[in-house]
């Protein structure tokens, strides 16, 4: 079943991806057929099973607490696509 | 007497260490070939044939003091997946276009430090999203193998196409490739190769731009088995700068070569047997088992019973982490941006701008996914799910070494037979993605032709880092299938 424009309108604007009004029926279309793709997991048993968060091969650890990275203002900033000095540059956020 | 181009990376190494080739006329044989071959192929998006001539000086330097690593002086492709200092990397993606990362990934420290010649970025799927190398924003790779009787432009497989092209058509003699759910043994097999996702957490992500953190993991691209071997051993090993990252010694990979498969036992998932499968592939699948059996191994029926439902669970699963990942391309700190009066603003239209059609939708469904009122519905359900899939894998691994499977479920097929449902595109990764689900090292090699003259591939899956049990059987597969097969557009075969 496609996803009706709301909803694909809604979950854009969570994702902050500006869409067409063409891209619209075609995304919603797209994405409900895999949303109703998935929907075969509802049929697995997954009572009393822990959720997979990763592969829980690498340990936890710990180490030094001392600076190991940094001072390297100008690399951080070198990709900037416009900045003021050592600043990003945004449109006003605060009135 | 064989040519420049018929070198494997073993053999060019061994040539490099005798002083019967210098590393110079190496790489420049290689930029030639690309200079010739490229402009059709489209495997490279940045070639750095300056850098690649300079550090071939260096490397015939050390060599001729007898230094140099376990890489010295062999030509090699990067994915552009993977963070270069001060060389353009752009994960195929409008977005990242102008992208010059300040720094180097773990990986690709790894391989200049055994002294590798780096001969520039590798064409991709945007972002490692697709499995056609059809989404990049630098346009097609063309696979170097054609059909017997057609000249139509089949597809390299994805995402790590362009590796698999730029290998199989001798433009670098191994590339590094990352699998999220089969972007290395995909392509690998689509295009006559041999690749190894290697067990999750054995090679650094750091400085590998992130497609799906918990799935993403590099592997060498090669002509062969023992060249992945050589390479694998440079790529691996513990990073403290990515926390998955397993401290586990890495082996001599190379020496496994010989081990032979004497008494080893090869599962063979029933589940693996999917409807509508062409029965060449079935039949090369067959063909493996007979192989393996004739030098000692036995064959054994296993079940993994919730492999029908890999796809769906990777495909919540791996796009939920995507639109989280992908969320750091907002137009402020780096990438492309495209001006707006808002911030929210600026956000949408440079994301709108930025990003290809299968990536915005891949973001879409993960954000859906991981939305309120969603989550417990998807994506918990995709996690727990999830661990069925690993038990499945841990339960057979606890009766059989190694499993034996096809690779994809078709040969290459043409740029212009692109399922246009996405979820039929999806299934191309089948067999690849449950190994990938459970974190398990998995590898392709290729073991034949099908009726159209196109190359198949067997894949192998192993237990959690045993990646030589894994190189020991496909090598095994190797020398039975005697695949020697060269596709129409090679390096070797003078125009």
């Amino acid at each position: 079943m496609s996803l009706d424009a709301k909803t694909v309108t809604r979950i854009a604007r969570l994702a902050r991806i500006g869409l067409q009004p063409e891209e619209i029926e075609t995304l919603g279309k797209d994405m409900g057929s895999i949303i109703d793709w998935v929907e075969q997991l509802k049929e697995v048993d997954v009572t009393g099973v822990d959720p997979m968060i990763g592969t829980g091969l690498a340990k936890p650890r710990l180490r030094e607490d001392r600076v190991t990275d940094g001072n390297c203002r100008d690399k951080v900033l070198s990709n900037a696509p416009e900045r003021e000095g050592p600043f990003y540059t945004v449109p006003k956020v605060v009135e | 007497m064989s040519g420049i181009h018929d070198f494997t990376l073993a053999s060019a190494r061994d040539a490099l260490k005798a002083r019967k080739i210098s590393a110079v006329e190496l790489t420049n044989a290689h930029i030639d070939a690309i200079e010739r071959l490229d402009g059709q192929l489209n495997s490279f998006i940045t070639r750095t044939p300056d850098q690649a001539r300079e550090a071939a000086k260096a490397s015939d330097e050390a060599l001729a003091k007898g230094e140099g690593g376990s890489l010295c002086g062999i030509p090699l492709g990067i994915k552009d997946l993977f963070c270069t200092n001060g060389v353009r990397t752009t994960a195929a993606s409008k977005i990242l276009g102008n992208f010059v990362p300040p720094y180097e990934s773990t990986v690709t420290a790894n391989l200049l430090k055994d002294g590798a010649v780096f001969l520039g970025k590798l064409n991709l799927d945007e972002f490692a999203m697709g499995s056609a190398n059809l989404t990049s924003a630098f346009g097609p790779v063309e696979n170097p193998w054609k059909r017997k009787d057609s000249d139509a432009k089949l597809v390299p497989g994805g995402s790590s196409g362009g590796s698999a092209a730029a290998v199989a058509a001798g433009l670098v003699l191994g590339a590094t490739g990352t699998d999220t759910g089969g972007s290395i043994r995909q392509p690998a097999a689509f295009t006559g190769i041999a690749g190894i996702k290697p067990t999750y957490g054995r090679c650094s992500r750091f400085g590998t731009i992130a497609f799906a953190s918990s799935l993403d993991q590099a592997g060498p691209m090669a002509r062969n088995l023992q060249d992945c071997a050589i390479l694998l051993e440079s790529m691996a090993g513990f990073d403290p700068r990515d926390s998955t990252s397993v401290d586990t010694p890495v082996p001599h990979y190379e020496a496994a070569l010989k081990r032979g498969v004497k008494g080893l036992r090869v599962g063979i998932p029933k589940e693996y047997h999917v409807e509508g499968m062409p029965a060449e592939i079935e039949a090369l699948w067959q063909q493996g088992m007979t192989w393996l059996r004739d030098v000692g191994a036995e064959i054994v029926e296993v079940s993994l019973p919730h492999t029908k439902y890999g796809l769906p669970t990777y495909y919540i699963a791996a796009l939920a982490e995507a639109s989280s990942n992908l969320a750091r391309y907002d137009g402020v700190r780096f990438g492309e941006r495209v001006s707006a009066s808002t911030l929210d603003g600026l956000y949408e239209a440079s994301r709108a701008a930025g990003f290809g059609d299968e990536v915005k939708r891949r973001i879409l469904i993960g954000t859906h996914v991981l939305s309120s009122g969603y989550y417990d519905a998807y994506y918990l359900r995709a996690q727990k799910v999830r661990t069925l899939i690993q038990q499945d894998f841990l339960k057979a691994f606890e009766n059989v070494d190694v499993l034996l499977t096809p690779t994809a479920p078709s040969g290459a097929f043409a740029q212009d037979e692109k399922p246009t449902d996405p979820v039929q595109m999806y299934l191309n990764d089948v067999f690849t993605v449950p190994a990938s689900m459970a974190g398990v090292p998995a590898l392709s090699v290729p073991a034949g032709l099908d009726a159209r003259g196109v190359p198949l591939g067997l894949q192998l899956i192993g237990k959690f880092f045993d990646e030589e049990t894994l190189i020991a059987a496909g090598h095994a597969i190797e020398q039975a299938a005697a695949f020697h097969h060269r596709p129409t557009i090679h390096a070797g075969v003078s125009a």
